[in-house]
């Protein structure tokens, strides 16, 4: 298989590697550039685990070709907190359990930050809709979406 | 053809633990040389908090903060004996070996801390904030660091601690079968409201509320969270998790978890729970077994609901359309015969 090479801003960053042709996004974050807090669960994008935002956008990463983001900005759940502090959906998230196993919560927060980004206030549908594509067996997500509505309220106070 | 609405209650006892050969969990606690308690344990920490609820039961035994307990688990190979964290013994098996072995090393502990003073150490208390004190006399004091510093480097002793828990293994009486399956029991209790579409077939719940009486809820958060997340569960054992749902035959089934339909962040109904605690005598600082019980009130609760919905009663789970469905064709069918 030949070696194409990939380039793109992640975190912040820039990345560079070689990878083979096909390689997913996911393979190249986690097997290439060691970036593990991207979690890999279905690999065939049902269940969200692997989210990442490219160039703003909420993406699967197990569904996107490593060589179709060059030049891209690609966050990750790493990139959340700054300085050591924790990003107010990290904070929300640990204040309200909104984690347990911690298997889905990489995706959860990029899915909250993607839905925030956009819009500051959602209602509990907008959260909702937000995250109905990924999956967590653990919490009944009823937290999950309680950390979410506290962390948009946060946000609006503090911007008051 | 309508929507109709219903509500079920139902209440549980649930049994903390069940009857193996013999049921032990074994723990094991020392000091590091600047007074840190490790507590090694073999058992399994599955996200439902376990680490933290033994830390804060060897805590509170060895009188230290929390912060100065580490928790090193689940080496099956390395670690001493735990039957394992299921049947809701976690809290309960592990936290009565884990009260055993901290007493123990505490009394190492207390009688370093009495030499390095020269008192008896009987007389000597700790603050729970890191220092051994002579009652009434709080200026007299040594810190913990201090302390296992003296064990390790002066005295020679190992500030240590053994435990064990066993539960032994019960036979039912041959005349009248009774047995202990359990231990302790906790209980519960759910009143379901739910909505139920008569055309379709399907299920809404629309509320959860619950009281769950646990002993001691050793760690309020991780109590709300499990029960939480459990009565998420609940309902999806009721209505939802079958690994052949809807299908003709087993080759059109699921092949794997993705394909196993839970409840949504959409599906959520609106939860609310009451904790109640009657300490229990046999359970570390009263706790008894919350795990498995989280989803399981849920699930007579919502098919009485839907009983009192349309009038049929399903008994096979989960409680899918197709089967509330041919329930109501059925008695529209002896209806008019
Ligand atoms: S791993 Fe990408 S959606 Fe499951
Ligand atoms: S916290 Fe375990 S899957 Fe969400």
């Amino acid at each position: 298989m030949p070696k194409v090479a990939i380039r793109f801003t992640l975190n912040g960053s820039e990345a560079a590697e070689f990878v083979e042709s096909g390689t997913t996004l996911l393979g190249a974050l986690r097997d290439k550039l060691g970036e593990t807090s991207v979690k890999g669960g279905c690999l065939q994008g049902t269940c969200g685990a692997c989210s990442v935002i490219i160039d703003g956008a909420l993406k699967l990463s197990c569904l996107t070709l490593a060589e179709s983001c060059q030049d891209a900005r690609i966050e990750t759940v790493a990139a959340l907190a700054r300085g050591g502090l924790l990003h107010p959906l990290q904070r929300a998230f640990v204040e309200t359990f909104a984690t347990q196993c911690g298997f889905c919560t990489s995706g959860m927060l990029m899915a909250a930050k993607a839905l925030l980004d956009h819009n500051a206030t959602p209602s509990r549908e907008d959260v909702i809709e937000a995250i109905s594509g990924n999956i967590c067996r653990c919490t009944g997500y009823e937290p999950i979406i309680q950390a979410i509505l506290a962390a948009s309220r946060a946000a609006t106070s503090t911007a008051a | 053809m309508a929507l109709k609405r219903g509500r079920g209650v139902a209440a549980i006892n649930y049994p903390t633990g069940m009857n193996l050969g013999g049921d032990p969990t074994h723990a094991l606690v020392h000091s590091t040389p600047t007074g840190n308690f490790m507590v090694s344990l073999s058992s399994v920490d599955l996200g439902q908090g376990m680490r933290q609820v033994v830390a804060q039961i060897c805590a509170e035994t060895i009188g230290v903060p929390v912060e100065r307990v580490i928790v090193d688990a689940a080496d099956t190979d390395t670690g001493p004996l735990c039957m394992g964290t299921f049947a809701s013994r976690g809290t309960h098996r592990i936290g009565n070996a884990v009260i055993q072995a901290a007493r123990e090393a505490r009394q190492v502990m207390l009688e370093v801390a009495a030499e390095a003073l020269e008192v008896d150490a009987g007389d000597l208390e700790t603050d729970g904030e890191g220092n051994i004190q002579v009652k009434g006399a709080p200026a007299r004091a040594i810190s913990i660091t201090d302390a296992a510093l003296a064990a390790h480097f002066r005295q020679g002793r190992a500030i240590s601690g053994r435990g064990i828990f066993l539960v032994p293994r019960s036979y039912p009486e041959a005349a009248t079968g009774a047995m202990k399956p359990a231990t302790c029991y906790a209980h519960a209790c759910t009143v379901a409201e739910v909505e139920v579409d008569d055309e379709t077939g399907e299920v809404a719940v629309l509320s959860l509320k619950n009281v769950f009486e646990v002993g001691r809820a050793v760690n309020p958060k991780l109590v709300e969270q499990q029960l939480v997340g459990g009565a998420w569960m609940g309902m999806s054992h009721a209505l939802y998790e079958t690994t052949e749902p809807y299908y003709p035959s087993r080759e059109h089934g699921p092949t794997d978890f993705n394909m196993y339909l839970m409840p949504g962040p959409g599906d959520v109904p609106r939860i609310e729970t009451v904790v109640l605690e009657r300490p229990a005598p046999d359970g570390p600082y009263g706790a008894k077994g919350t795990g498995e019980m989280c989803a399981n009130p849920h699930i007579p609760a919502i098919a009485n609901a839907i009983f009192d919905a349309v009038g049929v009663r399903i008994d096979t789970l989960p409680i899918t359309p197709e089967r509330i469905l041919r329930a109501l064709q059925e008695r529209s069918r002896r209806a008019a015969a």
